[in-house]
């Protein structure tokens, strides 16, 4: 490898990390002071560069026009932000924090679609930026003028950042916030002015970035999720909250990614993952983090697991009626049902690592995936008859929650959730990459039940015995096993794929959990049913089942702060 | 202040409203399923109903909508000349978001609630993958229309799945054949790291070594799809200086590419071939930054001279409103292709009698007859191969110099088959 090389490596490393510099530090800001994970943070950076681009082509301001019109788009998602926090998050500061996360998790589904109808799905080339659209030698390479220009443009943010943080009053009440909400707004400030106006200022430097990529990506409808799990990855490492710990993370993670591309071109994947592991390792609370300093999931969310016993007579009708009526049910409906437990089971062992623990989760997907694959691995390579590879999936499972939980268990909130984050992403990399063992991204085919269990009913029965069971075992140990998890309906679909480990997943039986309310286990599963029968009807009728289900989310956060069986049992006190 | 303390717990009457809450929820979710289950059966002169899987979201999106309105304008046309025996034609739409585990969740949904005839779409490799042995399974005929991996009618073919469009194999070995004329030594290559990208090069470059022995391999490069940051790939191209890159890139990671690889002067560097480059799907969003000179397989309906192809060009532009993608071609015939095999296999279509109609069944297509073969499902659609050239006054890059290739001159002798379906 050659000097130049390296050096315009480091420089195209440079480029890449400015733009995430530029997100991540908004969402840090934010959820320094407001506590909020803000998912939408994606979401905000993908209007600004759709934005973006049909401002430049209607402004006539001749070269100014791309200029002009990222401002523009950034300002208008500030505005955007503004509307979001006063009319939506305000409601639900009062609940537990994590009812925010639901509700920025709606906005995200909501934002994805309003999306695909103003602009359509077709990927779009933006404008170039004008005066800025070659390129210069540099060390005997071309070296792109736009992109020189973000590494000059990052470090002004960042001074402009500083001198706002250390320069003014309004810099010193955000840094007082985010020490100690509490004591700023007992001294008399007012935090609804301080929250709403952090918000629209992280919201300003999404849209910043999302305008500023416009000349050198595509816009595409998945841009937000593309970009919100390298964001968060940059936050965590930097340091929640900390804005210069997400320059100094960022500058990292995107030279690490640039240099990976020579020296790991198939695991490209795992590498920041990875980094971003050994980092939490280290320092739990992030490269300029403060220790016992922010905690998301810890503060307001003080859970007993009181809600498990359930008068026997209750619990044996709902179980009559989920063995007799059955039988009555035309197959596919057995089907969507089994779906249903499975994802109960799931949302109840994810509710008591969060109640009973109070550890937020997002690597319950890892335990799920992990568990499907082994069953299906036990089943299709040491040719293990389907009871038996049933049996032996949650022992998988539960070897590899052994070896992340030693990891991740020391740490607290919200660094716990992050770590279970990264130790997902590597096994959702591991069994996208190792192709011959777990077929990549074609997954794992042909798991099919043996005949004698063929019949959905049959099925059907096998998976209530496994998944009420397993309630049961919930109820009685109130300890997550992790690996009870979804075997059932990887058999019912008779394959694997890699998506079942992804953050997306993780963040479903989240989201069923907390509609459910994540006082009770009694919430877990009703969240899981009505979470999946909404989406199972809502995609049947629209296309656009994003903003429809986003919309019902949001009404159901507004309406039940507190989950449904929770605002049900606060309704009738 | 957040988190307002302790509650008061305890009453027995609470725990009862709750856990009667919890169960009424779950009384109303059962009668819901019910009246998802509850659709009475087809009777005989009802519609014959496709259940069309396909990504209206995620990560296929960008690609799935001018397939779409020709599968509309297909079907509006087949049924407004009578339908299929007497019955009309119905298609029901549904996103599987780009992940196979909802494509599956909609095939069982279709196949048991909606009791559609057969299967038909699909987009990505790994989705259509997973369509395909869901059907194997359930004994559902699958129609694949545009998944490329070869493996859909090979290595994991089976009775009740055919594919419309030419796969990685066929259009590899196309561009490997017209690139072995020009003597490139070195090349490198770069695609997205899964299915699709791999299998893409793996066929380019082992024909290529058949036919130059004397081809080296000094890069490959795997971004991960939908994700890629081009800069660092382009320096690293670059600086493994060959004479030739092969692309399997495609949608926003190849628009990104071009970007970053026309500022550092790639393309003057070194020729570029690459696969399905050429079709209007991923040449028309870059305008007139679309790079010359490269070897492609694609689409180049404004040069297609078939009466046929003139009309159905005519009548799509003139309904959609817009021009045609290659994706509007393969819908189209995809579902010309069902008509013509609902007619074969006789007013009571199953699943066996699809399977066996598609056997060697010739399709008259806009483009020309192409037949389903009989051994593994494999139509004889080809694709135009073609170098790319800016057209300066529509603005965007167009092929020139193109030639079609019919899925007869690429495709493996009936023993290869045999042995890569393992003897299926």
């Amino acid at each position: 490898m050659s000097a130049s090389l390296l050096l315009v490596q480091l420089l195209s490393g440079l480029a890449h990390a400015m733009v995430l510099f530029l997100i991540a530090s908004g969402l840090s800001l934010i959820f320094g002071v407001t506590r909020i994970v803000n998912f939408a943070h994606g979401s905000f950076y993908m209007l600004a560069a759709y934005l973006t681009y049909s401002l430049a082509a209607r402004l006539s301001l001749g070269g100014a026009s791309f200029y002009a019109a990222g401002l523009a788009a950034a300002l208008l998602v500030g505005l955007l932000g503004l509307v979001v926090e006063v009319g939506l998050l305000r409601r639900v500061y009062g609940a537990p924090e994590l009812y925010q996360l639901l509700l920025t998790f709606a906005l995200v589904l909501v934002i994805a679609d309003l999306v695909r109808w103003a602009w359509g799905t077709e990927n779009l080339t933006g404008p170039v930026a004008p005066g800025l659209t070659g390129a210069v030698p540099i060390a005997g390479q071309l070296f792109p003028t736009y992109d020189l220009a973000l590494i000059a443009l990052g470090p002004l943010v960042a001074l402009g950042l500083w001198a706002l943080f250390y320069r003014t009053r309004y810099g010193i009440l955000i840094r007082a916030a985010t020490l100690d909400r509490e004591m700023v707004a007992v001294l008399g400030v007012n935090e609804a002015a301080l929250f709403t106006s952090v918000f629209v200022l992280g919201s300003v430097l999404a849209g910043l970035a999302g305008a500023l990529q416009v000349p050198r990506q595509a816009l595409t409808t998945v841009m937000d999720t593309a970009i919100i799990t390298e964001a968060f990855v940059v936050v965590v490492v930097g340091g929640m909250g900390s804005v210069f710990g997400a320059l100094l993370s960022a500058i990292l993670i995107g030279v690490i990614d640039a240099f990976g591309v020579l020296v790991l071109p198939r695991a490209s994947l795992v590498l920041i993952f990875v980094v971003m592991a050994v980092v939490l390792i280290v320092r739990p609370w992030g490269l300029l983090g403060r220790p016992g300093g922010p905690d998301a999931a810890g503060a307001g969310t003080t859970l007993a697991a009181d809600g498990g016993r359930v008068p026997r007579g209750l619990v044996a009708a709902l179980v009559a009626a989920l063995v007799v009526i059955p039988p009555l049910l035309p197959p596919f409906a057995l089907w969507l049902l089994v779906e249903v437990l499975a994802f109960a089971l799931f949302a109840a062992s994810l509710h008591l690592l969060m109640g009973a623990g109070g550890m937020v989760s997002f690597g319950h997907a890892a335990a799920f995936g992990l568990g499907a694959y082994g069953a299906a691995l036990l089943m299709l390579q040491a040719g293990w008859p389907m009871p038996l590879a049933f049996a032996g999936a949650p022992l998988v499972a539960a070897a590899c929650s052994v070896v992340i939980g030693f990891f991740c268990v020391r740490l607290s909130s919200i660094y716990f959730a992050m770590l279970t984050l990264a130790f997902t992403q590597i096994a959702y990399a591991i069994v996208h990459q190792w192709y011959d063992l777990t077929g990549g991204d074609n997954g794992l085919l042909g798991v099919w039940p043996p005949p004698w269990l063929a019949p959905p009913l049959r099925y059907y029965y096998l998976a209530l015995l496994a998944c009420g069971g397993g309630v049961a075992l919930l109820a009685l140990i109130e300890r997550a096993p992790f690996g009870l998890t979804l075997r059932a309906a990887v058999y019912l679909k008779g394959s694997v794929f890699p998506e079942s480990l992804t953050v997306g997943v993780s963040i479903q039986p989240l989201v069923m959990v907390l509609l459910g309310g994540v006082e009770t286990l009694a919430g877990a599963p009703v969240g899981a049913a009505v979470y999946k029968l909404l989406d199972t009807v809502v995609t049947r009728y629209t296309e656009y089942w994003q903003a429809v289900l986003g919309g019902i989310l949001i009404l159901l956060v507004v309406a039940f702060p507190r989950g449904i069986v929770g605002s049900l049992r606060s309704a009738r006190r | 202040m957040r988190g307002r303390g302790a509650r008061v717990l305890g009453r027995g009457g609470v725990r009862r409203q709750e856990t009667l809450a919890s169960v009424s929820c779950a009384l109303a979710a059962t009668c819901l399923v019910l009246a998802l289950g509850a659709v009475p059966p087809a009777r005989t002169q009802a519609p014959i109903k496709i259940g069309e899987i396909n990504s209206y979201s995620g990560i296929g999106a960008p690609f799935t909508l001018p397939y779409r309105q020709a599968v509309e304008m297909a079907v509006d046309e087949i049924n407004a000349k009578g339908g299929v025996h007497g019955r009309t034609l119905e298609v029901l739409f549904r996103d599987d978001r780009g992940q196979p585990a909802e494509a599956i969740k909609h095939a069982q949904e279709l196949v048991a609630v909606d009791r559609v005839t057969l299967l038909a779409g699909g987009f990505l490799s790994n989705v259509g993958l997973a369509i395909s042995d869901w059907a194997r399974q359930h004994k559902v005929m699958y129609v694949a229309a545009e998944p490329l991996t070869e493996a859909l009618t090979w290595s994991k073919g089976h009775p009740y799945v055919v594919r419309v469009r030419p796969n990685t194999y066929e259009q590899g070995r196309m561009l490997a054949e017209k690139a072995a004329r020009l003597k490139h030594v070195r090349w490198a290559a770069i695609g997205p790291n899964y299915e699709y990208g791999k299998r893409a090069w793996e066929t380019f470059r082992d024909r290529l070594k058949e036919l130059e022995p004397g081809m080296q391999v000094v890069g490959e490069h795997w971004p991960a799809l939908g994700k890629i940051e081009p800069g660092p790939y382009v320096t690293a191209i670059l600086n493994q200086s060959p004479d030739a890159l092969y692309v399997s890139l495609f949608g926003s990671d190849w628009l990104a590419f071009v970007r970053e690889a026309e500022k550092r002067g790639l393309f003057q560097k070194m020729f570029v071939v690459g696969l399905l480059l050429g079709e209007p799907e991923y040449i028309d969003p870059l305008k007139t930054e679309a790079p010359e000179g490269m070897l492609v397989t694609g689409y180049p309906w404004y040069d297609i001279g078939q009466p046929a192809h003139r009309q159905f060009v005519e009548r799509f532009m003139k309904r959609a409103d817009r021009e045609p993608r290659l994706g509007s071609l393969v819908g189209y015939i995809t579902v010309l292709s069902i008509a013509e095999a609902l007619r074969r296999a006789g007013p009571d279509p199953d699943a066996d009698r699809l399977s066996a109609a598609f056997r060697g069944l010739p399709v008259t297509t806009p483009i020309g007859t192409i037949t389903f073969r009989a051994i593994d499902g494999q139509s004889t659609m080809g694709a135009w191969v073609g170098t790319t050239k800016l057209d300066r006054k529509r603005g965007v890059g167009i092929m020139v110099n193109h030639e079609y290739v019919p899925g007869e001159r690429v495709l493996p002798s009936d023993e290869e088959i045999r042995k890569m379906r393992g003897g299926g």
